[in-house]
């Protein structure tokens, strides 16, 4: 598929356009009165229609037609927005998105599946109609004079008039007069422009609105005037010219819906600008380098080390905004959660209320492309496994409906994403007493909430008691903890019997850059995530002599294990005299790695491992030093647990022993 | 059996090697190279082309050859492969990098089933240009295999 391919285009907008009919929708489902929410469904669905039949999507256009027209029944004040419409237009939602992806060839299944949402959706629609909320509509008239003029460059646009015409003659008797006297001499006439204006009569049981729909496309730019007829007797209003700037006037919230996460990224103006200002010192920066560079005679130190200083400034502001870019609000990622929780709560028969707090909150837009999944897995267990039905809350003295917040803030370098229910909280006799079966735990063992949650992030752990259509089958929980991981994030739990569960994510701002200790393990450099780093002391000397028997260090009171990266690494490279323990945490597991020597800090691009080396375990990622020489950076999750296991196996060949 | 149509030569303990020329990106002097702790021999090390990390492989270990130590004529050879299906950037080790040729009217023969020190199913074929014996290994086929060995390696306690 080529770059410019028009298909391809079309999907992205008809995604961008089945988004916003989207979040209308749901909108829509708590504020059923709200008319510029119904507008925005039907434009929506009348572009995609439109569009979709310019692109060949046959099938699309005509499926999208229906509910249009019920839309358009709504609009109208015919028919009303009811809970089972919106029901239905969403699921006629989804199924547009297949025929999109489909393609123009169709599929014989989809068709199937098209009519029995259609026939749901004539259902809907005739049930809303006893209902209809009739929409304040302007007193109908006999008949009503228009004039309308496109604006230049609408014929190039792909604005015809003729069709415009059609439709104003389906509406009742018309007189069309054109007006030709702008049309220009035929050598200076633009054959791509329309120079003929119109003068229309039109009777009839029509309204405005009715006819300003006709336009509805083009409305924005062009010269419309819609009079009441004059030779009207009945109509004792005075003549009424409605300018296009009135019209346009009318409460009409044309909210345009935010951009959904495509391929390409949005940038703010402002912040390319300041990008701008940033490269152009840079530049300026180095032709002073160069000329110092170029000059004859000893470099004054001075001057060369503020040349200096200047370019570090400069990288690193090159560097905050480059990545400023890069961010997105979450609110990007919560809007998607919304059709979500409607759709759990539809089928678990429970009311639920989405609250989301901090949408502005700005995540990298990596982050929160690989966010979605592992979200939408915590989302479902909390409504399904974490807010009770609705008579058991009520026996629990809840409001019925419960309560799921989402909710994004930043605290230092990383962000936490919260997910809150107000439910039963999580049985923690439950998860021991299945953490023991399954040979988790010892029994009797004292552990730590924070502990004990963290068994249900173990492979295949479930405390369900039934398995639903919608969790429960003990997967998933630690994809969710691997995917998560893999965005170098973590996951805490808190949870309190009887008021709620709250997930806790926390993920770092961002992927490309991290700060890291640079240490030596032989000939080899390393590099620690300096987020990790608590400490770094001198290995003692009674230590440096030992042989494995005993690999824990007293710091201040409490025994830390550790290992010596030179043995986990076998460097033969001779050690040095004064060995340095660099003690990492994470979570709850805390190791002291013994290095060689700590080189100092330094910010690192990580790089991604080739798949030679993705499995390897120790490391998570690869960068480059200032030198241009590799250096790996440790993964210190999977050292600690490394370093746990090695302090089992001490254990048990103790135990063996005695 | 398809066989390039260009190829870049090159020797490896006394053998020589073919690779298709179209894959070659471009050939180095031997940078810097990160011993990545743990690898397999076959991928030991990791080195910096122009900013991108690649894994840095020899052929000789595959081959169940003496490896030499890199002299004077040693280089790497960066050439672009599918491995598992993704295009992944490779450094080759080469004794010395000898010439670029065309395989039109060179006789190619497949790889005999015995009498060989290798294994046989590393070979694509063995062309002989002038009586020579040219090998050409089957890359894919090497890698994947090195792969799955360094997923063994890693899923062992």
């Amino acid at each position: 598929m080529s770059e410019d391919d028009p298909v391809a285009a079309f999907r992205v907008e008809a995604a961008e356009l089945l988004d916003s009919v989207e979040a209308a929708l749901l909108d829509l489902a708590g504020d059923s009165t709200n008319t510029g929410l119904v507008d925005e469904v039907f434009r929506g669905l009348h572009t995609l229609k439109g569009s979709g039949a310019m692109f060949g999507f046959e099938a699309l256009a005509r499926f999208t037609h229906h509910c249009e027209t019920a839309f358009d029944r709504v609009r109208k004040g015919h028919a009303e927005a009811s809970q089972a419409l919106i029901g239905v237009v969403l699921s006629a939602r989804d199924h547009m998105q297949a025929l999109i992806d489909v393609g123009t060839q169709g599929d014989p299944m989809l068709e199937v599946a098209g009519e029995a949402i259609l026939s749901a959706l004539e259902k809907a629609v005739a049930n809303s109609e006893g209902v209809a909320v009739p929409r304040p509509v302007q007193a109908e008239r006999k008949g009503w004079h228009i004039s309308f003029k496109l604006p230049p460059g609408a014929m190039v646009n792909g604005t015809n008039p003729l069709p415009l015409l059609d439709e104003l003659r389906e509406l009742g008797d018309c007189r069309i007069t054109p007006r030709l006297d702008e049309l220009p001499p035929l050598a200076s006439l633009v054959p791509t422009e329309c120079y003929i204006y119109w003068d229309i009569v039109i009777e009839g049981d029509v309204t405005c609105e009715d006819i300003e729909d006709v336009f509805i496309f083009v409305i924005d730019d062009m010269d419309l005037a819609i009079t009441p007829l004059i030779e009207e007797p009945e109509s004792d209003e005075p003549v009424e010219v409605l300018p296009v700037a009135t019209v346009l006037a009318a409460p009409q919230p044309v909210a345009k819906a935010a951009p959904p996460a495509q391929e390409s990224v949005r940038v703010a103006a402002e912040r390319l600008d300041e990008l701008m200002n940033r490269v152009g010192e840079l530049v300026i920066a180095q032709s002073r380098l160069a000329q110092l560079a170029s000059s004859v005679g000893p470099v004054n130190e001075l001057t060369l080390r503020a040349v200096s200083e200047d370019i570090e400034r400069l990288s690193a502001e090159l560097r905050d905004t480059t990545m400023a870019m890069r961010m997105m609000p979450v609110g990007n990622l919560f809007g998607r959660f919304r059709r979500l929780v409607h759709d759990l709560a539809r089928e678990t028969g429970k009311t639920i209320e989405l609250v989301t707090h901090g949408e502005a909150t700005e995540v990298d837009k990596t982050v929160i492309e690989r966010l979605a999944d592992p979200m939408i897995h915590l989302i479902r267990n909390s409504c399904d496994h974490g807010l009770e039905a609705a008579d058991d809350r009520v026996a629990a003295g809840k409001p019925v409906t419960g309560r799921l917040t989402l909710s994004a803030r930043q605290a230092g370098g990383e962000v936490l994403i919260a997910i809150t229910d107000d439910g039963k909280g999580i049985d923690r006799e439950r998860v021991r007493a299945k953490a023991e079966a399954q040979g988790l735990i010892q029994p009797g063992a004292i552990l730590g909430d924070g502990e004990l949650f963290q068994m249900i992030f173990h492979p295949g752990f479930s405390t369900a008691a039934a398995i639903t259509n919608l969790s429960g089958r003990g997967v998933g929980m630690d994809v969710v903890k691997r995917s998560i991981e893999s965005l170098r994030g973590t996951i805490d739990i808190a949870s309190t019997p009887g008021m709620g569960t709250t997930m806790t994510l926390h993920l770092p701002l961002t992927l490309a850059i991290i700060e890291c200790m640079l240490v030596r393990v032989g000939e080899g450099s390393y590099a620690i995530p300096l987020s990790v780093v608590e400490e770094c002391i001198e290995l003692p000397a009674a230590e440096v002599t030992s042989t494995a028997r005993r690999n824990f260090l007293d710091v201040r009171g409490e025994l830390v294990p550790y290992l010596r990266l030179r043995d986990t690494f076998g460097t033969d490279y001779p050690a040095d005299l004064f060995q340095k323990v660099v003690i990492v945490g994470q979570g709850r597991g805390r190791v002291g790695l013994v290095v060689d020597q700590i080189i100092g800090n330094t910010q690192t691009v990580i790089k991604s491992l080739s798949r030679f080396h993705a499995g390897q375990g120790s490391f998570s990622g690869a960068t480059i030093l200032g030198d241009g020489n590799v250096a790996l950076i440790l993964d210190v999750g999977n050292l600690i647990v490394a370093a746990q296991k090695n302090q089992r196996l001490l254990g048990e060949r103790a135990g063996e022993v005695a | 059996m398809s066989i390039p149509e260009r190829v870049l030569t090159f020797a490896l303990d006394g053998e020589i090697f073919a690779i298709d020329a179209q894959a070659v990106r471009e050939i180095l002097e031997v940078p810097a190279i990160t011993r990545v702790p743990g690898a397999p021999g076959f991928a030991s090390g990791l080195i910096n082309v122009r900013g991108a990390i690649v894994p840095l492989t020899d052929l000789a270990v595959a081959f169940g050859m003496a490896h030499a130590d890199h002299g004077e004529d040693t280089r790497v050879i960066v050439i672009e492969a599918e491995v598992e299906g993704e295009p992944t950037t490779i450094g080759l080790v080469a004794d010395k990098v000898l010439d670029v040729a065309a395989m039109e009217g060179v006789p190619v023969e497949e790889a005999p089933p015995v009498g060989m020190r290798w294994r046989a199913d590393f070979i694509r074929a063995i062309a002989r240009p002038q009586g020579q014996f040219v090998i050409l290994p089957d890359l894919e086929l090497i890698f994947a295999e090195s792969l799955a060995q360094s997923v063994r390696a890693g899923a062992a306690p």
